[in-house]
């Protein structure tokens, strides 16, 4: 642990060690300048303090040369800045594909956290070390902000569509997880505990939990409580596309673009159906919009996920011939 | 007392703006820029005092990490409502429409602005949407953070935000006709021999600062008014249940609200470019570089909003071009803290108080704006986005550096203005607390924030005590240092000693005239056949050079 005065939390995922590097740097730079900066104004002030009472100061008007300079070397050393804090943020920006995907729903003033399993948790997050995480972020009401100083990551969680963020954490421990969005009254209570735990560890308390609801379970009933199935035939055969094998897929849209069926993809076109009509369909489907809970679209949205490894219909599966080039 | 040479044996002009006419009316029916200048001064000190006032609850809360004064709901207002007082109507009219409506014409020798009416209409403006806005503050507070994020501030605000949005987008209207104002009365109304680079930086600075108020403030304005029809009227611009984006409202309010934080410290930049040379008794070093650079902020200012919106999910590409964009509008800045430090070399410099306050903003803003290259930074802005670093560099720029010059300002001008001196050393002590005391209170912020401690936060955990109580401590020194000016300039209106025209003495045309100036301001439009900042050949100022023809090696022209 640091010393009684910490001036940094503690280093815990992958991203910790750029993010300081990357603060040391603009640091030094940054005082380097201040520095000269200072102690030229203290040494003028004090040297060419005024004699006599009608004493003025010898004319000169500027130099080229000096305003060139320090037009030039700035602009460089902000350059390098730039570079380097551009390909941590892409680097954050652009998740590895072999993530563990836990789903985290902000709502006033509280975090729902879903782990693959289905195993749900309040204003808590277990997550293995040495596994990349990705967290795939809702929010039922306003913009929130989930953000983990010791793994030194932060996103916004904004109403209407999913952001992700992705870390991997590097040393057990349990750290502070905090909204950082203003969010209404209680924001600064909306907070809680990330704990990382030794992957078997983690094994363990994921399936030493009991008595939680499948959500692909869940979201199968839905499924055919809200009348999905009367259109959505698996045999490719009814007014809507089969959804095997659908997710993750590229879609043909009708008009001639395709799009990858993500989650995204999935909660808009539950959510807005007519925004993006498969090829060859009719927009026939009303939206679920207000109709649906976040966490229930999460558990359609597993559900369609679960239907990957079902036979896809050779016709009337709605997926792009990009697919079948592959 | 570095005595200033010409003080004893001044007497006050027989009449002035000031006792021209008497009563009431003279007040509020006047269209004199020296007059509305004062009204203004006298608003904007009152919303000063009401932000202060919440500021100073908001520091005492923080204490403990439980929070020691009030409720989540109130200390959820106090901050809000600390913002939108200091901002709207604190720092943003506090420089232009105090100090630039009563110097710009004096500096560049005109009467008065180009549409006195106008002028005095603009003031009326900021009252009523003042009036809007302190209805807001007693009726429910304000509880949506001065940046009226959506879908918060236009669905699940419980708290009066509708006539708050009103208040701000009235009190736009001020802000786009006295930039309005500055523009039309700067291009046609300088004096004789006034070209564009023997104009006084500040009239420069004004000049870019006007630009913003025209193109910038209707931006504000329109989104603020379209948050007040989502929340009346439910139509949908930002509420995603209603097929809105909350998203949009960023880009919007950020398209305005950054370009107004140079509309903040453009002119402050402008008060130290006078003060600076003044006091060092020399040309200003890289004049046209310092004027180019303003109008360069001005102009980059305007694309690099998206730098508040990396982490809403924005395009890593739009992230790249505004981290990008960012960095460039810093390189201005940069040479204007060069150049007013290069000034200083070889001059005559004195320790009167506003150079303590242009030395004091120099070293605060430096801070500011170098902490502005972490921000900028995508890769560390993940971690340090809305948290307390936030809160300590946006308040070393606005607080260290805006306020730093407004307040050095007006003690530059005050001769000018009342025709009386304050008290030199009380004055002096004074400028020091003030720099102590913000040091303290903010720079612990920047540790804070990046321990990990965010922004609007009623309670926190333990382990940030000892930096909170740091900043509260620092906070109790900084009152002090605002409340002392505001008593002895009081004070010194009445028994200060007499200044003369031109006590210091300084260059710029507003010093040839009586303190304080008569209505019209010059008896003759002057004529002016001089360099900006020029000592040494101005006869009139009847200084003498200390090292006289010393050949100049080389380099020093």
């Amino acid at each position: 642990m640091q010393s009684q005065l910490p001036i940094y939390p503690e280093q815990a995922s992958n991203f910790a060690p750029h993010v300081d590097a990357l603060m040391f740097f603009i640091t030094a730079v940054c005082v380097f300048f201040a520095v000269a900066v200072t102690i030229a104004i203290i040494v003028c002030f004090f040297k060419y303090h005024r004699k006599s009472a009608s004493e003025i100061g010898v004319s000169f008007h500027g130099d080229s040369r000096l305003e060139t300079a320090w037009i030039v070397v700035p602009l460089l050393l902000a350059m390098v800045m730039f570079a380097w804090g551009a390909i941590v943020y892409v680097n954050y920006r652009r998740t590895p594909s072999d993530t563990l995907d836990i789903y985290v729903i902000g709502k006033q003033w509280m975090w729902k956290a879903q782990q693959p399993t289905g195993l749900r948790e309040i204003n808590e997050l277990h997550v293995p070390v040495g596994r990349n995480v990705k967290l795939i972020l809702a929010s039922e009401d306003v913009i929130h902000d989930f953000y983990v100083p010791a793994f030194r990551v932060k996103m916004d969680v904004v109403p209407g569509h999913y952001n992700t963020m992705w870390f991997r954490p590097t040393k057990v421990g349990r750290y502070h997880f905090f909204c950082s969005q203003y969010c209404g009254t209680n924001h600064a209570v909306m907070g809680g505990w990330v704990t990382v735990m030794e992957p078997a560890e983690y094994a363990a308390w994921l399936s030493g939990s009991t008595g939680e609801a499948n959500p692909v379970a869940e979201g199968e009933k839905l499924f055919a409580e809200k009348a999905c199935n009367t259109c959505h035939f698996g045999s490719g055969l009814g007014r809507a596309p089969s959804l095997n094998g659908v997710y993750g897929a590229k879609v043909l849209l009708a008009d001639g673009s395709t799009v990858t069926a993500d989650d995204a993809y999935i909660r808009e076109s539950i959510l807005q159906p007519s925004a993006k009509i498969v090829a060859g369909y009719q927009p026939l489907m009303p939206t679920f919009q207000g109709q649906l809970t976040e966490e229930q679209i999460l558990a359609l949205t597993a559900y369609v996920k679960s239907l990957e490894s079902q036979p896809v219909p050779a016709k009337g599966a709605g997926i792009g011939p990009s697919k079948g080039a592959k | 007392m570095s005595a200033p040479p010409t003080s004893p044996g001044h007497q006050l002009p027989r009449e002035h703006y000031l006792n021209s006419t008497y009563g009431i009316r003279s007040w509020l029916l006047t269209t004199d820029h020296k007059r509305i200048a004062l009204l203004y001064l006298v608003s904007v000190t009152f919303f000063f005092f009401i932000g202060g006032l919440f500021a100073t609850m908001i520091r005492i809360h923080l204490l403990t990490p439980t929070g020691y004064l009030v409720t989540p709901e109130t200390y959820n207002r106090l901050f809000t409502m600390h913002g939108v007082a200091m901002i709207f109507f604190f720092l943003i009219p506090s420089i232009p429409a105090v100090l630039g409506n009563f110097l710009i014409p004096l500096m560049i020798g005109a009467k008065d602005l180009a549409f006195p009416k106008i002028n005095l209409l603009s003031w009326y403006i900021y009252l009523v949407g003042g009036c809007f806005v302190l209805y807001s503050f007693s009726t429910g507070g304000l509880d949506t953070g001065w940046t009226f994020y959506t879908p918060l501030s236009s669905v699940y605000s419980n708290s009066a935000v509708t006539p708050a949005v009103i208040g701000i987008f009235i009190n736009g209207f001020s802000s786009i006709l006295t930039g309005l104002n500055f523009v039309v009365t700067i291009h046609t109304m300088r004096a004789p021999g006034l070209t564009w680079f023997r104009m006084p930086l500040f009239v420069w600075a004004h000049y870019a600062t006007s630009i913003i108020f025209i193109l910038g403030t209707p931006v504000i304005a329109i989104s603020l008014l379209l948050v007040g029809l989502e929340r009346m009227f439910h139509l949908g611009f930002f509420n995603p249940a209603l097929g809105g984006d909350p998203i949009l409202f960023q880009h919007l309010f950020w398209f305005y609200s950054h370009p107004a934080v140079y509309i903040m410290i453009l002119p402050a930049m402008g008060v130290i470019s006078e003060i600076v040379p003044t006091f060092a008794r020399k040309p200003i070093f890289g004049y046209s570089f310092i004027a180019g650079s303003s109008i360069a902020i001005a102009v980059i200012g305007f694309f690099v909003w998206a730098h508040h919106m990396f982490l809403t999910g924005e395009s890593t590409y739009a992230a790249l071009a505004f981290s990008l964009l960012s960095y460039l509008v810093a390189i201005p800045s940069a040479v204007k803290v060069f150049n007013w430090t290069s000034t200083l070399y070889k001059g005559s410099i004195s320790y009167d108080t506003p150079m303590l306050y242009a030395l004091g903003f120099i070293g605060l803003f430096l801070i500011g704006g170098l902490t502005g290259l972490f921000l900028a930074c995508l890769g560390l802005d993940i971690h340090i986005h809305d948290t307390y670093f936030v809160v300590a560099h946006f308040h070393y720029i606005m607080v260290g550096g805006a306020v730093m010059g407004y307040v050095g300002g007006l003690h530059f001008w005050w001769p000018k203005i009342t025709g009386r001196l304050y008290p030199e050393f009380m004055a002096r002590t004074a400028a020091v607390i003030l720099f102590l005391g913000f040091n303290l209170t903010f720079f612990p912020q920047f540790i804070l924030g990046y321990l990990g401690m965010p922004r609007r936060y009623h309670t926190y955990p333990p382990e940030f005590q000892v930096f909170n109580v740091m900043s509260t401590a620092g906070a109790s020194i900084l009152a002090l240092g605002y409340l002392l000016p505001m008593i002895y300039l009081t004070w010194s209106m009445r028994y200060g000693k007499v200044a003369g025209p031109n006590p210091w003495p300084a260059t710029g045309l507003e010093w040839k005239t009586p303190s304080p100036p008569i209505t019209e301001n010059f008896p003759v439009t002057p004529e002016v056949d001089w360099e900006p900042y020029d000592f040494a050949h101005r006869p009139d100022i009847s200084l003498t050079p200390s090292t006289p023809s010393l050949a100049p090696a080389h380099g020093d022209d």
